[in-house]
């Protein structure tokens, strides 16, 4: 577990906190306008969370 | 009337309450059930005690293996047994196919157990198999790490991860052979059908319609269907006691990644081709430019399908057995009461989040599978 190694890490994880982030906000927003389209929020949200989390471990596993 | 409806609103209560214990239960069977596993061995050796050995344990529960280890356990002795069974191992060599089981192995992982087949030597080092060059003794690698004295086979034998896939195939047509046999009495499936159809229902209506469209979706849905339960009961299967890490390998995860891209691109239409090789409504030389990207640009989608499955199964599996293994990792600091029922309670947590993993992990690799398939076959009205 080298400095580098722990470093690029640590920016993945900023990365994905700082995207993950501002899907929920904005779909917390969404929600407060609209409560009635909750559901189809919360799936796009849970869709591109997805999205986000697929690339965080992906650069993760190239990582080490 | 006031009594009815009261009785009625606490037998829903009740019987929701019976549905989160019942849940919890369910779940924390699944977690003890993958900590005995931390008192078991790596293939030889004793029981895991120390830091050092965990992260090799944990490797080796991920890889695959040639046979099928179930658990071990001290004997009166103190010897240590090991219960599991053996998978066949097929093998081409240079002079054909050999087949034998791997228990000729002798639980042999480092290399020096000669196994002869009709003039072959073969080993098997760190569960890859070897051909060993004439006169050889025992597999041995420079510096990079390349093997000096032997060469790789086509390994193309039943290993544990196989074996878990037949096992799914053989479940997956039990299961929706019987939904669909049902069907020929009356419409109302019962039994386990009763599970399945919604989500049948589900992946017809909610990812192959919307996004391949009314005209066509019919001839990708078997696809689909296939790919959503495969992966879905693999991702479970993984997580169960005595389970088996099928989408974890990433040879698995690029089959199906493959198949998404054979299909996308068997099945589009000219509008898709002239999208990527002459994108309409760009200069000339733009339009030579972007050929190039455009094609890399149709590997990258299945790219990412493959490495996002894989990565987020495998990371789930090395994130359970890290927190199991905190019972020996935090047993100074914390005593061994404390590590255990923290290792406990964490591992409990982060394998119900698993199990939203197992099932959204399928949801996203079908939709985008879905989506792609409609990108390449819609048709435009074009300007």
């Amino acid at each position: 577990m080298t400095i580098p190694n722990l470093v690029g890490a640590g920016l993945i994880v900023i990365g994905a906190g700082i995207g993950l982030g501002q899907i929920g906000g904005k779909a917390m927003e969404g929600i407060a306008r609209n409560p009635e389209a909750t559901s189809k929020i919360q799936t796009n949200m849970i869709i591109i969370a997805a999205l986000l989390e697929g690339l965080a471990f992906a650069a993760i596993f190239l990582g080490k | 009337m006031i009594e009815t409806t009261h009785m009625n609103l606490r037998k829903s209560g009740r019987n929701k309450l019976l549905g989160l214990i019942s849940l919890f239960v369910f779940c924390s069977a699944f977690a003890s059930g993958t900590a005995p596993k931390s008192d078991g061995d790596s293939e030889g050796h004793g029981a895991v005690t120390s830091e050092s050995e965990i992260s090799e344990y944990i490797l080796h529960h991920i890889k695959d293996a040639h046979d099928f280890h179930l658990f071990s356990y001290n004997d009166a002795e103190g010897h240590r047994k090991h219960i599991g069974f053996p998978l066949p191992v097929i093998v081409y060599t240079s002079k054909g196919i050999k087949t034998f089981m791997s228990s000729e192995f002798h639980h042999d992982d480092s290399g020096h157990h000669v196994v002869e087949k009709d003039g072959v030597a073969l080993v098997k080092y760190h569960e890859k198999i070897y051909e060993l060059a004439q006169g050889a003794h025992g597999v041995e690698f420079d510096e990079a790490h390349h093997p000096t004295n032997a060469h790789a086979v086509l390994d193309l034998s039943i290993t544990k991860s196989v074996f878990g896939m037949l096992f799914v195939f053989t479940l997956l047509i039990f299961w929706f052979r019987r939904l669909a046999l049902q069907y020929r009495k009356n419409s109302i499936p019962k039994g386990f059908s009763r599970i399945l159809e919604p989500l049948v229902i589900y992946v017809r209506d909610e990812i192959a319609k919307p996004n391949i469209g009314e005209k066509q979706y019919r001839k990708f849905i078997g696809f689909l269907m296939t790919v959503f339960f495969f992966i879905w009961t693999s991702n479970l299967l993984g997580l169960m006691p005595f389970g088996f890490n099928i989408t974890g390998q990433i040879a698995v995860t690029f089959s199906l990644a493959l198949f998404t891209y054979i299909i996308t691109h068997f099945s589009a239409k000219k509008d898709y081709w002239k999208h990527i090789f002459w994108m309409p409504g760009v200069p000339i030389p733009m339009k030579i430019i972007l050929a190039p990207i455009e094609l890399l640009g149709t590997l990258t989608k299945p790219f990412a399908l493959m490495v996002r499955l894989f990565a987020n199964i495998s990371a789930g599996h090395i994130v359970v057995m890290s927190i199991i293994a905190i019972g020996i990792t935090l047993r100074n600091t914390m005593g061994v009461i404390g590590a255990s029922a923290l290792s406990f309670a964490l591992s409990l947590f982060i394998t119900t989040i698993e199990l939203l993993v197992a099932f959204l992990q399928a949801y996203i690799f079908t939709m985008l599978s879905a989506l792609f398939i409609g990108m390449a076959v819609e048709e435009h009205e074009h300007h």
